[in-house]
């Protein structure tokens, strides 16, 4: 509210002539982020520069779409999901906490050759013995003690990892799968962390 | 009980963290910056064997003290908003005749041309340590570059969907176990944007604004971050504006 007060008075000031209207604001902010970079990797500018409309959406409603919008988002994202060809739905929960402490991937400079990591840890909890968690996202900590390791489990979890907005629209998290930050198989790993009953993530224990 | 011992495991690592923030400002060597600063300032350098001693930061040709807590600020002479780093190679190409070539592309790849510009930064900051920010917001190009920023700020892009907003507009949390500041949050951005530039622990260097955006966008996903760029000035437009009344405490110390 403050903010708004500020920059009223701000225009009030300076009068509203001079200022240019909400379109005009929009391609200063579209030039601005044209010349805003300055090389790299002309894959990764591809890609930051033509949003798609998931990405215009929850920039223009800053995250809180409308319903109807964030329905068609998620119908559209639910739809778009991909399943491992070979293989279930549930790997190897060791190989998917490698992937989830693995933070590269996707950057400048990064090795395009290796898989990327899911990075998990920067957002989530997870195994008791991984202290340096972030908390953007929740503790999933004890995730499949009380929702088990069955089929539809499986296919619930692998799916919210592939596309988090399939299930919440305009989500922090991203679309893993969607984007192809993460092979439907290395997913198909993650969801063994979360679900299989060995894994540190449900035994509570440090190994 | 999994939440409640979560909920507790936090907070003990949040206390943790912030007891070993603050033993880092005891042992800092972000003073040497300064003084180093101070000397290049004062030097006679570049093609045309001229100081920077002159330099217009916008309170007046030569008037340095104070002159961050104003920053960033529309310059009539480029017709530009400009931040401190930007104000730095304006002068320094006018006055002492550096070509845009003595200047960094990307902060984060290009030490050697960086480390003039740190020392620089650091030194026209400390001089306004203690003073309140309060970066104006009157120019018609003021008013656009907040509104610029604003929108880079919450523009979601890239493989990973990542935006400003995504780290920085929520309360209390962190990445791994790095405390994010909500800048759109007075408090949290009073506390955070004027510490900057910042003597960083782990690359053992001083970092300007400008080289911590730029490794923002790094691990958002985004290209290298062009040094001086408009989108850099109107993030740190948009960003200033929510810090402003903050005590400036530059150059700060970081992990």
């Amino acid at each position: 509210m403050k903010r708004a007060a500020l920059f009223l008075s701000a225009a009030a000031l300076t009068g509203c002539a001079t200022v240019p209207d909400e379109s005009d604001i929009a391609l200063r902010a579209q030039a601005a982020f044209a010349g805003a970079f300055a090389g790299g990797d002309a894959q990764i500018l591809a890609r930051v520069e033509h949003q798609d409309d998931v990405q215009v959406q929850c920039s223009k409603y800053r995250n809180a779409p409308p319903l109807d919008v964030a329905q068609l988002i998620e119908r559209t994202q639910r739809a778009a999901i991909r399943y491992p060809i070979a293989g279930g739905l549930i790997g190897d929960w060791k190989q998917g906490n490698l992937i989830a402490e693995d933070g590269s991937g996707m950057r400048y400079g990064d090795n395009a050759g290796r898989p990327s990591g899911g990075n998990c840890y920067a957002c989530h909890r997870l195994t008791p013995q991984e202290i340096a968690y972030g908390t953007v996202g929740p503790s999933l900590l004890g995730y499949g003690v009380s929702r088990g390791a069955s089929e539809a489990m499986q296919r619930l979890t692998y799916e919210r990892i592939y596309n988090a907005q399939a299930f919440n629209a305009c989500s922090a998290m991203p679309r893993f799968g969607h984007n192809q930050v993460l092979t439907p198989e290395q997913i198909a790993h993650l969801v063994a962390l979360l679900l299989d009953p060995e894994s540190p993530v449900n035994t509570g224990k440090s190994r | 009980m999994i939440a409640a011992a979560a909920g507790a495991a936090d907070q003990e690592i949040d206390t943790a963290v912030q007891r070993y923030r603050e033993s880092l400002q005891d042992s800092s060597p972000a003073e040497l910056w300064v003084l180093r600063g101070e000397g290049l300032f004062r030097e006679k350098r570049g093609p045309r064997k001229a100081s920077l001693e002159t330099c217009d930061f916008g309170l007046g040709a030569g008037i340095v003290k104070g002159a961050y807590a104003r920053l960033p600020r529309y310059f009539a002479d480029t017709g530009r908003v400009e931040d401190l780093e930007s104000r730095l190679m304006t002068c320094m190409g006018r006055l002492q005749g550096f070509s845009a070539e003595a200047f960094p592309r990307h902060a984060p790849s290009d030490p050697d041309r960086m480390a003039d510009l740190a020392r620089l930064a650091a030194y026209v900051a400390s001089e306004s340590a203690g003073l309140k920010l309060e970066a104006p917001l009157s120019h018609p190009k003021e008013i656009e570059a907040y509104r610029v920023g604003e929108l880079l700020f919450h523009r979601r892009a890239g493989s990973h969907d990542f935006s400003c907003a995504t780290c920085h507009a929520t309360q209390g949390k962190r990445i791994r176990l790095q405390r994010l500041a909500q800048l759109t949050d007075p408090k949290d951005a009073q506390r955070a944007l004027p510490t900057w530039p910042a003597y960083s622990v782990g690359p053992g260097d001083m970092l300007t604004m400008q080289h911590w955006i730029a490794l923002c966008y790094y691990q958002s996903r985004h290209p290298q971050l062009r040094y001086g760029s408009d989108a850099a000035i109107a993030l740190q437009v948009f960003l200033a504006q929510h810090a402003n009344g903050g005590v400036i405490a530059a150059p700060g110390t970081r992990r």
